[in-house]
């Protein structure tokens, strides 16, 4: 490992993505960290490189599927230590791998596998790691391009930032998403991320690129005594509901649902169950009986600040406002052009919700499958 | 036997945050707590000091007033505080960071029945990285994402969260584990606990004390020793009034899920 | 002279603030509303230690000073006027009249268990008001007959006893000598379970309605001679000294009542626009609060001095007569305001205004109406 000289910038080429596969199973946000490495690679005129890691098998059906979306070749490596999950294990093939090959990209979805992962990999091989990123840049114009939209620095410090620049800026959100922070890694290779899942974009499939897909064969120089943890278990099971004021995406329902209340919440929870999201509730709902009492958002009852608010049918008091009005993005559906809702809301919708959120279900359903 | 939790010290960012408008944290007018996780961490830790009358030691890398909140780490029940405060280690990235803290694990004396116990993440900065880190630098197992934790001789089985599901996972001590809220309910402080918080002792690690660790070298610690850098910090563009969609219709809700999608919301 | 709390006050206010809002505050209008007794809460008080604060380690308290047992009660007051007034009835009236008057075995077999900081342990209640002895606690009707072998046979009734059929030891008052007037009084520790002694009517009250409040029956109770608290015939001054510190305590209530409302009023104003700003921005309603912040400053002040007092070994009656009457009238004045600013939101359960500005009454009345703070204090002033 002292041999391992990654100062020497020049000897780094190439973008490689970790891809994590569980019980043989592929995760879907590695076909968007290969899309997005490809675009990265074509910035920089190099290849595209996935390294997989598993049990035996694993790299024939993988390999095309990971082609398809943008990866030259595909390091495989088959293991029956590699089976399952160990931070030892899978650090030190990758560890290995890298100091032998030398790419100047690493780039590992932030999984809790991944981001339990990146960072031992990161401190054995003494280079940086840029953890959760959520856009990823080489090149300068379309990093300036990406500030233009999405902060508030003033253009002359836009347009004052170096063209030649070709480190790759690793952006990032801090402090609860209110300060972005681009981060860069000068000094080592390989620049080191982990990308939050469901962010970038997945690109095309496509049957040639998956046919042409190099598959390159690696051994691991692993044994038993390298892995210092034992996995005893591995229990699959779906998520249990969170909480109101831990979930990403709340639809809450209030008045407005008073004339079908059963399928007005319905609705709430199909809509809700697009996301992964909880439904919630206005203090209307609660003392109506329609949902308990650990569903009411609001000043009395639960304060959120969930990614995605959707409010069917709330007028939007002031007491409702205070425990929502912090959530980054805000949908509201009301019948009323006047409801104060409407003043908190990012996209407002005047229309009747039990027409309205069927369609929405749809859109949102086509939009996901559109990824 | 020890229980070693490293801590730290962050912006409250639940209440108001506030932004200079260089685009940097006015961290002047935010309170400080202890980052929440780092409490599942200390309170796994006192559980276990609970059981077999371990000694738990919290440290936190920090200026002079982290002290304080680690008199309230001994008021909650841990036994003395360790803070490594030095103008060196200034400006550290998660990578030195990680140096640092695993140098003040070697100073304290890692022994073959103690865990070292560390939150999740932090809230100021999300990483997840520093416990992974200070394992890999102690050559120590880890276990990250602890939802349950059981020791018995030197043998530590831990529930394992992941996104569907969880794994049980062994290993032998000493050991690392980063926790998770889902692991436990922080107690508060106690009456009697603040009585002699202040009577505890609290150790500052400067660079003096650390230096002669292998870790230690102005080359791995400090701004000038992280691997990376802030290349820009930004504030999103503030939130606009909003708008209203026009109509009620099948093409609203589909213009509705074209901005979601460009917001990445879905 | 420093105005300060000390380090380790300070950190103890700071941890019953986590506490309060944690645990007090999620289900103050539910416990309100239901006349529900918060044992959940007072089982974590008590794991705490927190039911047993300003006793010494000794006879198993918390070892904490009366500075710290006023902190705590105003904390939870913030947010729940029955909390405090249930720590309050607790400590001050149940449990301290038997750590200051009790034998060592009655403080080893009675208050221990009262104070010990761990969870099940007991509650306390204090027994003196009866139909037709409020104020005038020298026409008690309840007596205490002493038999030949030195026991005694209680009979009689008690009413509006805070912590009445919740506690589990109660200390009693009645007359063992009805020709001495207020030297004829004896205090007495009576357990729950003492055969004839029954709890009658719970009261339901405008406010701290999670705190019991209960009629005691006593029916040929048979007192053994070791339940005699203090002297015989010496109940009175007990029951005096009891209430003087008992006072501090109402006062710690009161005060944070008022400042949990001023402090919800002060959010409320910087959030609610009419007339397109908000209320904040409204200079009526600054001077309001201007004034509402000054009086519980000063509330707070008497209320530090007169535990201050109490831990030093000063005299406090006159300082807890002053600070109970001060901070109970501030807290009445401040909720009422609070509501006020609150407008139709104020007057509405939804809302946590009414039920501070309900708890808040109850401050001015027991343990001694503010009319008998201003006789103390006059009886005191004039001597």
């Amino acid at each position: 490992m002292a041999e391992f000289n990654n100062t020497n910038l020049a000897d780094f080429s190439g973008v490689w993505v970790f891809c994590e596969q569980r019980q043989g199973k592929l995760q879907p946000t590695v076909l968007e960290l290969i899309s997005e490495a490809r675009k990265l690679a074509d910035d920089m005129g190099v290849e595209v490189c996935g390294l997989l890691l598993g049990g035996k098998g694993v790299g024939d059906s993988m390999a095309k599927e990971l082609g398809a979306y943008g990866a030259d070749k595909v390091l495989v490596c088959e293991n029956d230590l590699l089976e399952t999950y160990t931070t030892d294990a899978y650090a030190k093939v990758i560890c290995d791998t890298v100091m032998d090959k030398k790419p100047e990209i690493m780039l590992i979805a932030a999984t809790n596998i991944g981001r339990d992962l990146g960072p031992r990999c990161a401190a054995r091989l003494h280079t940086g790691l840029t953890a959760d990123c959520t856009h990823l840049d080489v090149d300068v114009e379309k990093y300036a391009a990406f500030l233009q939209e999405a902060s508030t620095l003033p253009q002359a410090q836009i347009d004052a930032l170096d063209r030649a620049d070709r480190n790759l800026k690793m952006t990032r959100p801090a402090f609860g998403g209110h300060l972005m922070a681009t981060i860069i890694c000068p000094r080592f290779r390989p620049q080191m991320a982990t990308v939050r899942p469901g962010v970038l974009k997945k690109g095309e499939y496509d049957e040639a690129k998956a046919n042409a897909v190099v598959v390159e064969k690696i051994e691991a120089q692993l044994s038993d005594a390298d892995i210092q943890t034992k996995v005893l278990e591995v229990v699959k099971e779906a998520k249990e509901l969170v909480d109101l004021t831990g979930a990403d995406v709340v639809v809450s329902v209030g008045r407005g649902i008073s004339k079908d209340v059963e399928t007005g919440i319905k609705l709430a929870e199909e809509l809700a169950g697009l996301f992964g999201g909880v439904v919630g509730g206005s203090r209307a709902a609660i003392d109506s009986g329609w949902l308990t009492a650990d569903h009411q958002v609001g000043q009395t009852g639960k304060t959120v600040h969930p990614k995605l608010y959707v409010a069917l049918g709330i007028s939007g008091a002031i007491q409702h406002k205070a425990g929502m009005q912090d959530s980054e993005c805000i949908v509201a559906v009301n019948k009323s052009d006047s409801a104060p809702i409407f003043d908190v809301a990012d996209y407002g919708i005047c229309g009747d919700l039990f027409k309205v959120v069927p369609m929405m279900i749809e859109a949102i359903k086509a939009a996901q499958a559109s990824k | 036997m020890k229980a070693i939790v490293c801590v730290k010290q962050v912006p409250d960012t639940s209440g108001k945050v506030a932004v200079n408008p260089d685009g940097t944290l006015n961290r002047a007018s935010m309170e400080t707590i202890t980052n929440p996780d780092d409490l599942n961490a200390v309170e796994a830790a006192l559980k276990l000091k609970d059981e077999t009358g371990c000694k738990v030691v919290v440290v936190t890398m920090g200026p002079p007033p982290a002290e304080g909140m680690l008199r309230e780490l001994i008021a909650r029940g841990a036994d003395e505080g360790v803070l490594v405060s030095a103008r060196e280690f200034g400006g550290s990235d998660t990578f030195a960071t990680s140096q640092i803290l695993a140098a003040a694990v070697n100073k304290i004396g890692l022994e073959d029945d103690d865990i070292v116990f560390c939150g999740r993440q932090a809230i100021d900065g999300d990483t997840a990285q520093v416990g992974s880190q200070i394992a890999e630098k102690l050559h120590i197992p880890q276990i990250s994402y602890a939802a349950d934790i059981k020791k018995e001789g030197n043998t530590v089985t831990v529930k394992r969260m992941l996104e569907d599901g969880y794994m049980t996972i062994q290993c032998q001590t000493p050991c690392l584990l980063t926790c998770i809220k889902e692991l436990n309910a922080p107690r508060y402080m106690s009456l009697g606990g603040i009585m002699d918080c202040y009577s505890k002792p609290v150790t500052v690690y400067d660079y003096n004390t650390l230096k002669d660790d292998p870790l230690i070298d102005p080359t791995t610690i400090g701004l000038k020793g992280s691997p990376t850098n802030i290349f820009k910090s930004f504030t999103p563009p503030q939130k606009g009034q909003g708008k209203m969609l026009e109509g009620a219709d099948k093409a609203t809700c589909e213009t509705l899920a074209a901005e979601l999608l460009k917001k990445h919301i879905i | 002279m420093d105005f300060r709390l000390t380090k380790e006050e300070a950190l103890f206010q700071k941890m019953c603030r986590e506490f309060a809002l944690n645990e007090v505050e999620p289900i103050a209008a539910e416990i309100d509303e239901q006349e529900r007794y918060p044992e959940e809460t007072v089982q974590k008080l008590m794991k705490y230690g927190l039911m047993g604060i300003q006793f010494p380690k000794e006879v198993g308290g918390s070892g904490g000073n009366y500075i710290c047992y006023s902190i705590a009660i105003e904390e939870m007051s913030r947010v729940c006027g029955t909390t405090g007034g249930i720590m309050s009835a607790h400590g001050t009236l149940g449990a301290w009249p038997i750590y200051a008057f009790g034998t060592e075995e009655q403080k080893e077999k009675w208050l221990r268990p009262l104070i010990e900081p761990k969870e099940g342990a007991k509650i306390g209640a204090f027994g003196l008001t009866e139909p037709n002895a409020g104020t005038d606690s020298a026409a008690q009707q309840t007596v205490a007959v002493k038999q030949p072998d030195g026991s005694y046979i209680m009979n009689g009734t008690k009413v509006f006893i805070t912590g009445g059929g919740r506690a589990d030891t109660y200390v009693v008052f009645a007359m063992t000598d009805k020709t001495k007037g207020n030297k004829g009084i004896s205090a007495f520790i009576v357990d729950k379970d003492d055969p004839g002694f029954s709890i009658g009517k719970i009261e339901h009250k405008m406010g701290i309605r999670g705190s019991q409040t209960a009629e005691l029956i006593f029916e040929d109770v048979h007192l053994p001679a070791d339940r005699l608290l203090g002297k015989e015939n010496g109940g009175f001054k007990i029951a005096m000294m009891t209430l003087d510190g008992g006072r501090i305590g109402i006062a710690s209530q009161a005060l944070g009542i008022a400042q949990g409302a001023l402090d919800k009023a002060i959010q409320y104003m910087k959030e609610r626009v009419q007339f397109g700003k908000t209320l904040d921005k409204f200079q009526g309603l600054q001077w309001m609060v201007a004034d509402m912040y000054t009086n519980i400053e000063a509330a707070r002040l008497l209320v530090r001095r007169a535990a201050f007092n109490h831990d030093v070994g000063l005299p406090f009656t006159k300082e807890a007569a002053m600070a109970k009457l001060y901070a109970s009238e501030v807290a009445m004045d401040v909720t009422t305001k609070c509501v006020q600013i609150y407008g139709g939101y104020g007057y509405i359960r939804e809302y946590p205004m009414e039920r501070m500005m309900r708890d808040a009454k109850i401050t001015e009345i027991y343990e001694g109406t503010s009319q008998v703070q201003r006789m103390v204090i006059a009886g005191q002033v004039l001597r």
